[in-house]
């Protein structure tokens, strides 16, 4: 009896009952998806026509983004489940990217490629200019004035703030006082710029001599019988006073960010600096800081950007006046008061190149993993 | 060059007594070894010794000055780190330079002596590296290099071979003691592995819980313990102890442990324990001293016979070790490798009782 095999028999039988439930479970997921999918949409819809603020329209609202959000997960991962594995595991990271990718595309990515579009128009970008409004930029008066002012914003604000966060993470280091110290430096972190700006216009408040001086430097000095002076308009000083609420502002961050480096500085480095003879301030500008270098850089950088984008504490303190203008309050002035859109896309463009580089960098060190 | 002492030094950090009047005598040239189990307060004496601690009470005396408020940089000492504490960003170079060019030595004075050292050590060639890129032994040199070079009056080591692996550790080990040999300086060496200590120091300095349990030769440390703790500490394996009593038999003395548990004290040890016939003691003998009746090795008296079994024998090719055991008392002899020594079985053991160690039983200190 010879035994003959058949092809049929060598290959693996699916089983049915995996077929049905793997059908049901996806039908199920993409239905959920869809409905979760209209519901957002919906919501959106009535949320961007309601016109009261209530608490029920605020409830609406989280309900709606974290809800949805949460609903969108769900459902989209259960569909995914039910895809035969080599689909499973490629489909998946999509489902968790794509909704923050998509959101930062729209809101970010769109407007910046619409802003360099607008930047070759003319003022109501109906007419194509071409790299006018980019001449323009370098060789207007008050826009020369900003770049000059952004540089001095630049070194003093980056140097003032590094410096002195610095000093100050040494200084609370071996102090008692350390944490209420560190809490009070850091305490202005916690208020934004423009409110520390409203603050600082009291401080530097100028009023004529012979009247009450409101605004504490002017107190002081007229304490000393020193005439009052309009720190705001004594140009080019203005612009260091305005520096100083940002340092005021920011040291907060360069200080918590070097003290922790500075913490975790081992021990036996600068014992076995202090066995080969160095004093304190040897050991700190030879052994201490190249340590930390890694955390110096990453702190300059970020405040640099910081200086470079700097809009609310200008803007507030002195409208851009008495020479403080700065690149961020030229845009303003030029897209929105001026309403000359043109122009103003082509300076936002150009400041957004001068970053550039620096946001470059400071990306290459995290990748390296030196940055902190 | 400089003698060191320490002449009462205590160390307190708050609450905590490390250092309990601490006296020691350090002569110029020597290798002194601080070794004891961790916490014991060697490192603390070395971390005031360097300056890096101030002391509680008690002076600390280099040559002949009294360096209790001296800064570390003005004792003449040069320290190797057990993390060999080097500065990650700059080269082997420019880290054994470091201390000569704070001190305003001259540019080709300090190329002089760093290549010199580098040359010493074996780590020329890596005079450009960082940190970084170098091996744990290569490190450890550059630790020792950056001492070297500035020719200190004293050299302060702690615990530098723990990083190191084990075979890397014995070859260092013999390279420091050569150094040491070569130029000739003070070195203070602080280890918790009392085959360092035997092996490379001049003299030993057993420590523990802040007290100097004993200062000497690690001959006498072996010969003549002080008290139960360094006769444990040194040796391995360590020394056997049991709870004994002191009878007094035909006209001598015999150390009792058990029933059958009885060897006679020979007659050169009786003046030394005479008064404590009748009490209780802790009696030692080391594991090489418990021999093979059969191969007794010559010149060693026999008297001290018992008959133990045998719980279980590790070969070690030289000799075996065997756990044997006596009235419920086990402890370990190294044996003649031609022992007939079997698991399960009983075996005919002789205590060299020439060797042998008698401890009080409250005090812990050795009478013999």
């Amino acid at each position: 009896m010879i035994q003959q095999t058949s092809e049929a028999d060598k290959r693996p039988v699916p089983s049915p009952a995996a077929g049905a439930l793997l059908t049901g479970q996806f039908l199920v997921g993409l239905l959920g998806l869809a409905v979760t999918l209209g519901l957002l949409w919906l919501g959106f819809i009535y949320l961007r026509g309601a016109r009261e603020t209530s608490v029920l329209n605020a409830v609406i609202a989280i309900v709606w983004g974290v809800g949805g959000v949460g609903a969108l997960f769900v459902t989209g991962n259960t569909v995914i489940e039910s895809l035969p594995p080599y689909w499973r595991d490629r489909v998946r990271p999509f489902l968790f990217f794509l909704p923050g990718v998509g959101i930062l595309f729209l809101f970010l990515m769109i407007p910046t490629l619409i802003t360099l579009y607008q930047s070759f128009f003319n003022n109501d970008t109906t007419e194509f200019v071409g790299l006018n409004n980019y001449i323009a930029t370098f060789t207007d008066r008050s826009m020369l004035e900003s770049f000059r002012n952004n540089l001095i914003w630049l070194f003093l604000g980056t140097a003032g703030c590094v410096v002195l966060g610095l000093l100050i993470a040494v200084l609370a280091d071996r102090s008692r006082f350390e944490v209420v110290a560190k809490a009070i430096i850091f305490l202005p972190m916690a208020i934004s710029l423009v409110g520390a700006s409203v603050i600082w216009r009291f401080m530097y408040a100028y009023a004529p001599p012979g009247q009450p001086q409101i605004g504490l430097q002017n107190a002081i000095i007229t304490a000393f019988g020193i005439p009052p002076q309009s720190w705001l308009t004594l140009q080019p000083w203005n612009n260091l006073f305005l520096i100083l609420v940002m340092i005021w502002g920011s040291t907060g961050f360069a200080m918590v960010l070097f003290s922790a480096a500075l913490k975790g500085v081992p021990a036996d480095i600068t014992e076995a600096a202090q066995v080969d003879g160095a004093t304190e301030v040897q050991t700190f500008f030879q052994i201490i800081i190249p340590y930390i270098q890694g955390t110096i850089l990453t702190v300059t950088t970020t405040i640099a950007i910081g200086t470079l984008k700097i809009f609310d504490v200008v803007y507030v303190m002195t409208g851009g006046q008495y020479g403080t203008s700065v690149v961020g309050t030229e845009f303003y002035r030029q897209f929105f008061t001026n309403r000359n859109f043109g122009y103003g896309s082509a300076i936002a463009i150009v400041l957004f190149i001068a970053i550039s580089p620096v946001i470059v960098y400071n990306l290459r060190q995290l990748q390296k993993q030196e940055g902190f | 060059m400089a003698g060191i002492k320490f002449e009462h030094v205590w160390k307190r950090f708050g609450e905590v007594t490390v250092l309990k009047d601490l006296n020691i005598d350090i002569n110029d040239g020597e290798f002194l070894v601080l070794v004891g189990p961790s916490g014991c307060g060697k490192s603390t004496a070395l971390r005031c010794l360097a300056g890096l601690e101030e002391i509680t009470d008690g002076n600390i005396i280099i040559g002949d000055r009294v360096v209790n408020d001296v800064p570390p940089k003005d004792r003449d000492i040069a320290m190797v780190f057990q993390s060999y504490a080097l500065y990650p960003h700059m080269s082997v170079y420019d880290n054994m330079a470091f201390g000569l060019k704070l001190r305003k030595v001259p540019k080709p004075e300090i190329d002089k002596r760093v290549k010199e050292a580098a040359e010493m050590l074996s780590i020329g060639h890596l005079l450009d590296r960082k940190p970084k890129a170098l091996s744990g032994g290569q490190r450890q040199r550059v630790a020792l290099g950056r001492a070297i070079v500035r020719d200190p009056a004293v050299f302060l080591m702690d615990e530098p071979l723990s990083n190191l692996d084990a075979k890397l550790r014995v070859q260092t080990r013999a390279e420091i003691s050569k150094l040491h040999q070569r130029l000739k300086t003070t070195f203070i060496y602080v280890t918790h592995d009392q085959t360092e200590a035997m092996t490379m120091g001049s003299r030993i300095a057993v420590m523990r819980d802040g007290i100097l349990q004993q200062l000497d030769t690690p001959q006498n440390l072996y010969d003549h313990p002080a008290n139960m703790f360094v006769a444990g500490f040194i040796g391995s394996p360590a020394m056997n102890f049991f709870e004994a009593r002191l009878d007094r038999v035909n006209g001598g003395l015999a150390v009792v442990i058990g029933k059958d548990f009885v060897v006679p004290v020979p007659q050169s040890k009786l003046d030394h324990i005479g008064s404590y016939a009748g009490k209780d003691v802790y009696f030692g003998i080391r594991p090489e001293d418990v021999h093979d009746a059969h191969y007794v090795p010559r010149g060693v008296d026999d008297s001290g016979k018992l008959i133990a079994q045998v719980n279980l024998t590790e070969a070690m090719g030289s000799e075996v070790y065997a756990y044997v055991e006596n009235g419920g008392k086990e402890f370990i002899g190294r044996l003649d490798p031609r022992t007939s020594a079997r698991t399960g079985h009983s075996l005919d053991i002789v205590l060299d009782m020439d060797k042998m160690h008698i401890f009080d039983r409250e005090t812990e200190k050795a009478l013999v």
